[in-house]
């Protein structure tokens, strides 16, 4: 049943049998993914016609690899600005936020904080439409009161930013706030009594502290934001981010160009991650 | 001494709330009341708008609607349990069974596909199954069938496809709790005499059921938020209620309709949510953490 | 009077190391039998061997006569109460005294009679309805044991149940599990670092170290005559005096200290493989200012360092004279001392039955707090 305790050979057998299952299940689909990014085909599919790498280096005219495909190159581009403003405006609030949660009291703080976890809980593509239709009325509000255009109101890069950060804030909160709980107060007191005012306290202690979640919830933030399609459909112009851009040459069927670059995001984004939680849990072991 | 402390906590508090109120305000709380505001908005046959319930009767009048939102949560209900029904042996092999050499490194390999994009999950699953896919290519040269068998596009691998794209939320916070469980207690179960299955219903189960519900409400709303999934690996008869709402919005632009459903969409979420809460008597707090 | 758990030539081994070695020993229906020893001395493996968590690698356990070998640890006519007592919580205290019934089969009144009636031997009549969180220290500790004893074990096996416990409330438990003992009369296995629990509550007690049993005896025996140096440490209080063991022609043995005198001791030493012994002197042993008239007692001079007053467990730091070491001897307060200050300079004697030699080991005594 348990490490300590005995199983008969059947059982064991079964539970090990289902557990390898599993992750063939797992990871069956991302290795496909990656070994036909490799394939000498013009479909990204059997049979096996020898090793290229055409669909990264490629320059066409028939096979266009990842590293010349302009209009998916684009993409990758957007992804990364928009990306990079979210988990960086999504870091700085969240932590706010955290603070906010973990270390002060006010009236309704039970209803603020109902509400701060409220976005992982309302669907994307809903929050998607919301901010669509809020951001169309205060556009027109603007328009039609005081002759004032403003850009950022119309489905385009800054919308997508706000509607991704809307929720990707919560899960940075909460990464933050786990770490915080964790706090030994008495060490913010310490510095008090050393003569340091809050903020000094703040910026001395307590986010030297923070610093692996802050740096492990930008991460997250990034990767979440780099993904996002379901907010992100809504709220989108011209300029499409990559999981856009790929959602109709995956319906509608393309070369092996998109097994190239999912190739090269699992390569990242599993690097990422790894890092991540190694950095992690070396640091939270040695946290007291 | 006093006065000045307690002027610079008062200070530091407003630092911290006002960005956070703002957030939730600007973009969460009033884009939701517009959400409603729109859906009950509407133009008559003169052209004027105003206010009316057409929205909300073109939802009930019309059986493709409500059909489709009935499909979508009775599926996303199902989806849950049999994430749930994979994700307890895994998370308990992982946490309990597994030698201490390779806990970490299962914890961590569990969580790579977590990171890699729905969609290029979705695809690899599609590459996988589809009539030219992987699968039929190995069937058909090892000789188990004879012509390419199309195995996309039904409402078995759209189920298969859910519980995969979601699988990982739900044992995240299963781990979680399942590590902090006492051997000691399985141990004691045992000495005074329960079988396997017992310890699961009456220590595993009961133990892990802050993880459970918190795993499976995140399961739940993101099978019913799901768009890219069933779009893709669902048939033609396998419509999401979400590819509703992008069709009212993107495709005829029929915001005020969108926004019903949206709202629609919203309020089913809760409702289930709140339900399930109640009927296994958890706190929303407990399930947070 | 019949043997309920006996264990035979019993060895568990984990890769090369081995925990427990060769041990063996016989426990009687209805005793309290207690394995003493230091932390990593290998009694919680001992313990599980028994329960039926680990699988012996060599020899054999058997309960009222029959091998436990290959049996499940549910199947044992053993329970155990956990180290941390592993009490269930999300289920309150009927519940969890229930548990093993019901997992026999037993429902309905029977269960409900049978775990009143339990609760209310071991001093908690009542407190079914409670949940695990709100009962304190004292109470989980009946409760655990509680849930055992219901199931009427042959034998009941405790992992240091008081380790979690502050010190006075672990003063009361002792007594407290005594008593209880007492009045159920089942047999109770039970391992402890800490040796006045071991003491208090056992008829017998295994010293264990290393794997092995150094000593099994009385807790009496093991306090007035310990067969090792290790028991000698690790049981009660003792002074360890290094000195060298010589015969003198009479036939006696005296123990030459570093202060340069000769003290004699009882029994015969074999000193073929050299005289360096270790002298073990108990502080509540030692006379101050013994009587002048008897030549057997011995007497060493010393100097007051310092009176370390602790009401009835009262001791005096004392230098003997020409050296630095330390000795400790109890100060009774009986206000015959009550002059004694730093720096004087006192006589202290001993019986010498009362001291015990053992050839000099380097044996560490590691006490976990």
């Amino acid at each position: 049943m348990i490490r300590t305790l005995p199983s008969s050979k059947a059982y064991t057998a079964a539970f090990n049998g289902f557990i390898i299952l599993y992750f063939t299940f797992l990871f069956a689909p991302l290795i496909v993914t990656m070994v036909l990014a490799f394939n000498d085909s013009m479909f990204p599919a059997l049979p096996w016609k020898g090793f290229t790498l055409d669909w990264f280096f490629g320059e066409g005219p028939e096979k266009i690899g990842i590293f010349h495909d302009k209009s998916n190159l684009r993409s990758i581009g957007v992804s990364f600005r928009v990306a990079f403003a979210v988990s960086t405006l999504a870091t700085i609030i969240g932590t706010l936020a955290a603070f906010l949660f973990e270390q002060e009291n006010f009236r309704f703080k039970n209803f603020f904080y109902f509400l701060m976890i409220a976005p992982i809980v309302i669907p994307g593509v809903i929050l998607g439409i919301s901010i669509l239709l809020f951001a169309n009325t205060v556009g027109l509000f603007f328009e039609n009161q005081m002759g004032i255009d403003i850009g950022i109101l119309r489905p385009g890069f800054w919308l997508v930013v706000l509607g991704q950060f809307s929720f990707i804030t919560t899960i940075v909160t909460l990464v933050i706030i786990a770490r915080l709980r964790k706090f030994d107060r008495t060490l913010e007191e310490a510095a008090y009594n050393l003569g340091a005012n809050r903020f000094e306290v703040i910026w001395h202690i307590t986010l030297k502290y923070l610093r692996p979640s802050i740096v492990g919830g930008f991460a997250v933030a990034f990767l979440m934001s780099f993904e996002n399609f379901n907010t992100t459909i809504f709220l989108v112009s011209s300029e499409a981010t990559l999981p856009i851009n790929l959602y109709l040459q995956v319906r509608d069927g393309s070369t092996p160009v998109i097994n190239s670059i999912s190739f090269l995001l699992i390569l990242a984004t599993s690097i990422v991650a790894v890092i991540n939680l190694y950095v992690g849990r070396r640091k939270n072991k040695r946290a007291p | 001494m006093m006065m000045s402390k307690l002027r610079t906590i008062r200070w530091s508090f407003f630092v911290f709330f006002i960005p956070v109120f703002l957030w939730l305000f600007l973009l969460i709380v009033l884009p939701q009341l517009e959400l409603l505001r729109m859906s009950f908005l509407g133009t008559d046959y003169y052209g004027e708008s105003g206010v009316t319930f057409d929205n909300y009767w073109a939802f009930f009048s019309e059986p493709i609607y409500w059909l489709t939102f009935v499909r979508t949560a009775l599926f996303s209900i199902l989806v849950t349990l049999i994430v749930l029904l994979i994700a307890l042996p895994v998370a308990f092999y992982i946490t309990k069974v597994a030698s201490f050499k390779i806990t970490g490194f299962l914890m961590v390999i569990i969580l790579v596909p977590f990171w890699v994009s729905e969609l290029i999950r979705v695809y690899g699953w599609m590459i996988l199954l589809r009539e030219s896919g992987v699968l039929n290519h190995f069937l058909t040269s090892v000789g188990i069938l004879k012509v390419p068998v199309e195995m996309l596009y039904n409402d078995i691998t759209m189920i298969m496809g859910l519980v995969y794209t979601t699988m990982l939320f739900m044992i995240v916070p299963l781990i979680g709790v399942m590590e902090s469980l006492d051997d000691a207690l399985i141990e004691a179960a045992h000495d005074l005499g329960a079988k396997k299955l017992t310890i699961w219903r009456t220590i595993i189960i009961p133990y892990s059921m802050p993880g459970i519900m918190s795993g499976s409400i995140i399961v739940f709303m993101l099978v019913l938020g799901s768009y890219l999934t069933p779009n893709l690996m669902g048939g033609k008869n396998s419509l999401w209620f979400t590819e509703q709402i992008y069709n009212q919005m993107i495709i005829y632009f029929n915001w005020n309709q969108g926004a019903a459903f949206g709202f629609m969409l919203l309020l089913l979420s809760s409702v289930i949510i709140w339900l399930a809460l109640k009927l296994t008597k958890q706190d929303w707090r407990s399930v947070i953490k | 009077m019949q043997i309920t758990l006996s264990v035979e030539n019993l060895t568990k081994k984990f890769g090369d190391f081995t925990a427990v070695r060769d041990v063996s020993f016989q426990v009687e229906d209805g005793k309290f039998f207690s394995i003493l020893g230091p932390s990593g001395c290998g009694k919680t493996t001992l313990l599980r061997n028994i329960a039926g968590f680990y699988e012996p690698s060599a020899g054999s356990i058997k309960i009222r006569g029959e091998e436990m070998t290959g049996v499940e640890p549910n199947k044992r006519p053993v329970n155990l109460v956990f180290q941390h007592l592993a009490l269930f919580p999300m289920m309150n205290v009927h519940e969890n005294i229930a548990f093993g019934l019901r997992r026999r089969g037993l429902a309905g009144k029977e269960v409900d009679q049978k775990v009143n009636n339990m609760l209310e031997r071991v001093g908690l009549p009542g407190f079914g309805k409670k949940k695990i969180d709100q009962i304190s220290g004292g109470q989980k500790q009946r409760i655990a044991i509680a849930r055992c004893l219901v199931l009427d074990p042959s034998v009941l096996l405790l992992d240091e149940p008081l380790g979690a416990l502050d010190a006075k409330l672990r003063e009361h438990m002792k007594v407290e599990l005594k008593k209880l003992q007492v009045e159920v009369g089942t047999t109770f296995v039970y391992i402890t670092h800490d040796q006045s629990e071991a003491m208090v509550m056992s008829d017998h007690v295994a010293v264990m170290n290393s794997g092995q049993f150094e000593q099994l005896d009385t807790p009496q025996n093991l306090y007035h005559s310990p067969k090792s140096s290790f028991v000698a440490q690790f049981v009660g209080n003792n002074n360890k005096l290094a000195v060298k063991v010589h015969k003198k022609e009479g036939g006696e043995f005296y123990a030459r200290y570093i202060d340069g005198r000769d003290y004699l001791l009882e029994g015969a030493y074999d000193l073929d493989q050299g005289d360096e012994y270790d002298m073990f002197l108990r502080p509540e042993a030692v006379v101050i200012n013994p009587p002048a008239e008897d030549k057997k007692f011995n007497v060493m001079n010393c100097t007051v360092k310092a009176v370390l007053f602790d009401g009835g467990n009262s001791r005096l730091l004392l230098i003997p004279e020409t050296t630095s070491e330390e000795l400790i001897v109890a100060l009774p307060q009986t206000k015959q001392y009550d002059y004694l200050k730093h720096g004087d300079v006192i006589k202290i004697g001993w019986n010498p039955a009362t001291a015990v030699c053992f050839r000099k080991v380097d044996v560490k005594i590691y006490d976990d707090v």
